[in-house]
């Protein structure tokens, strides 16, 4: 599902974010990347995303070759990935349905499927009584879980949560860690950002450890092996 | 783009327009203002153009022949004119044509005055052709050819009016060109500042967007559409005002300067505006596209 093959990225000459990175996620894993500030997470989300372009290696996603893929066919690529941030990204003048339906509409799904669409996953994130609320008023929790709705309905094959509970309390937090892992018994492969040690620690999924942009250890079944 | 997403666009770009209110009006505002000036001064020209046509019909150059010519040394001057391609119409007027005119016009209360000339016509040399030009600025080089032309005696021609004319609306043209010019540019630049400010409103928006995969033309055709609306907004406004203040103006002036009204007439209302709306429609949308477009290649880069 993601091949990354020897890619460096350097923001800056001399210094590498990334260095010669090679890295493969099959179609239908979970997979945490730990590391602390400065080790190329978000480098490697950014990329994945192709918002920055390598500087040196080759990059796959569900079988796009992204150092070709031109900047038109470069929405094809983002719809087949659903993003979800630590700061949640909710358009604050516009209620919950209507966060949700943007991402329909922005790539032209028409009215009559938006309307059974949005339930849906309303209520896969349990949600369906605040269709009508704003992001304000709700909580970090539901503000996350409204998020993830956003980026699951159009069905995506890839799920990148940076850093999903970096804002969210112990409860939230695994809420959002077992709708994840939930999403991902549905066949999405989801690849999570996180410094949530407990979480890493008690879930045993794939962990890749990352420290100054390069990969130092990569464990099937995982623990938080990295040390602040 | 399927028609459930062009009007959602749409209905984004009025948005736009509605949070960016200020902004928005200052660019109508300048707009109007443009193609006000745009209007009025194409009124001006067409009606200046139209009296300048009208005058050039009336404008002619007249030529006296050589004593002792004979009719058929006349006509045949007159057939070499005729056959140039610069002249409109000939007119040829007897020296006896030219006396009872004189008579009609000088003797009319008195005709018994003139009748001491009854045999010896004292215009007997006045024999002469009105030269009727299709485009009065040849009328130099004509009168030049004319001088030339063997029995012809006297050329006589109204050189200040036929330059006078040409270079007014020369003048007109040149004047407005370059105060419209200004003005386009100037809410050219308005537009683009007016998008900018949208862009910069929504650019948190527009990063989202991005990131759940819209195409370029999704996030850039509300902006778009919003430099067009407040184009054609812009246009539509002046031609109305435009259409009163015609209407109002050349009925104003026929009923105040009728030495005017005898001697020019103005282009019909229809004739004006069939141009006029859809060139200031074409116009403001125009500008509305180029501001927008700049500012949306400057600063969305998708």
């Amino acid at each position: 599902m993601i091949t990354m093959e020897n890619v460096s990225k350097s923001y800056t000459e001399g210094s590498l974010a990334l260095n010669n990175v090679s890295l493969t996620i099959e179609k239908g894993e979970f997979v945490f990347i730990v590391g602390n500030s400065g080790s190329g997470k978000s480098t490697l989300i950014k990329l994945l995303l192709k918002e920055i372009e390598p500087t040196e290696g080759r990059i796959y996603v569900n079988g796009r070759n992204l150092n070709k893929l031109t900047r038109h066919k470069l929405p094809y690529l983002r719809r087949d990935i659903g993003v979800v941030f630590q700061d949640f990204r909710l358009l604050k003048d516009r209620n919950i349905y209507e966060n949700i339906a943007f991402a329909q509409r922005v790539i032209g799904a028409p009215k009559r499927k938006i309307k059974t669409r949005v339930p849906e996953v309303l209520s896969l994130v349990g949600l369906s009584e605040k269709y009508r609320s704003f992001p304000t008023e709700l909580s970090g929790g539901e503000q996350q879980r409204v998020a993830m709705a956003r980026a699951l309905i159009n069905r995506p094959v890839i799920m990148l949560a940076d850093e999903p509970t970096g804002n969210l309390d112990y409860k939230n937090s695994w809420e959002i860690m077992k709708l994840l892992e939930e999403i991902n018994n549905r066949g999405t492969t989801v690849l999570v950002v996180t410094h949530n040690r407990e979480i890493v620690d008690a879930m045993q999924k794939r962990v890749i450890t990352m420290q100054k942009g390069v990969i130092i250890s990569d464990e099937k079944r995982g623990g938080y092996s990295y040390e602040n | 783009m399927k028609i459930s997403t062009i009007f959602y666009c749409i209905r984004q770009g009025l948005k736009n327009i509605q949070r960016n209110k200020l902004f928005s009006l200052a660019s109508i505002g300048t707009i109007v203002a443009c193609i006000f000036l745009l209007g009025m001064f194409y009124s001006i020209i067409i009606n200046v153009q139209h009296m300048v046509a009208q005058a050039e019909e009336t404008v002619c150059i007249t030529v006296f022949f050589d004593e002792g010519l004979t009719q058929d040394q006349i006509d045949e001057i007159g057939n070499v004119i005729r056959a140039r391609s610069e002249v409109s119409k000939l007119e040829y007027t007897s020296a006896e044509q030219a006396w009872e005119a004189f008579k009609t016009e000088y003797f009319a209360d008195n005709p018994e005055l003139a009748d001491g000339f009854k045999d010896d016509n004292p215009l007997a040399n006045s024999a002469n052709y009105q030269i009727y030009l299709k485009d009065i600025s040849t009328q130099p080089a004509m009168v030049t050819y004319l001088q030339s032309v063997e029995g012809i005696r006297q050329v006589n021609r109204s050189e200040v009016v036929a330059s006078t004319l040409s270079d007014f609306g020369k003048m007109v043209g040149y004047v407005s060109a370059a105060i419209i010019i200004i003005l386009l540019a100037i809410a050219i630049f308005l537009i683009s500042n007016t998008v900018t400010i949208g862009i910069t409103v929504r650019r948190e928006e527009i990063r989202i967007m991005k990131l759940i995969g819209a195409t370029n033309s999704f996030i850039r055709a509300p902006f778009v559409i919003e430099g067009v609306l407040i184009g054609l907004i812009g246009a539509i406004i002046p031609i109305a005002i435009l259409y009163f203040v015609y209407k109002n103006s050349v009925a104003y002036i026929l009923s105040q300067f009728q030495i005017i009204t005898g001697a020019f007439s103005f282009l019909p209302m229809g004739e004006v505006f069939a141009v006029m709306i859809p060139g200031a429609l074409i116009i403001g949308a125009g500008i509305g596209l180029i501001g927008s477009s700049i500012t949306i290649r400057k600063h969305l880069r998708v």
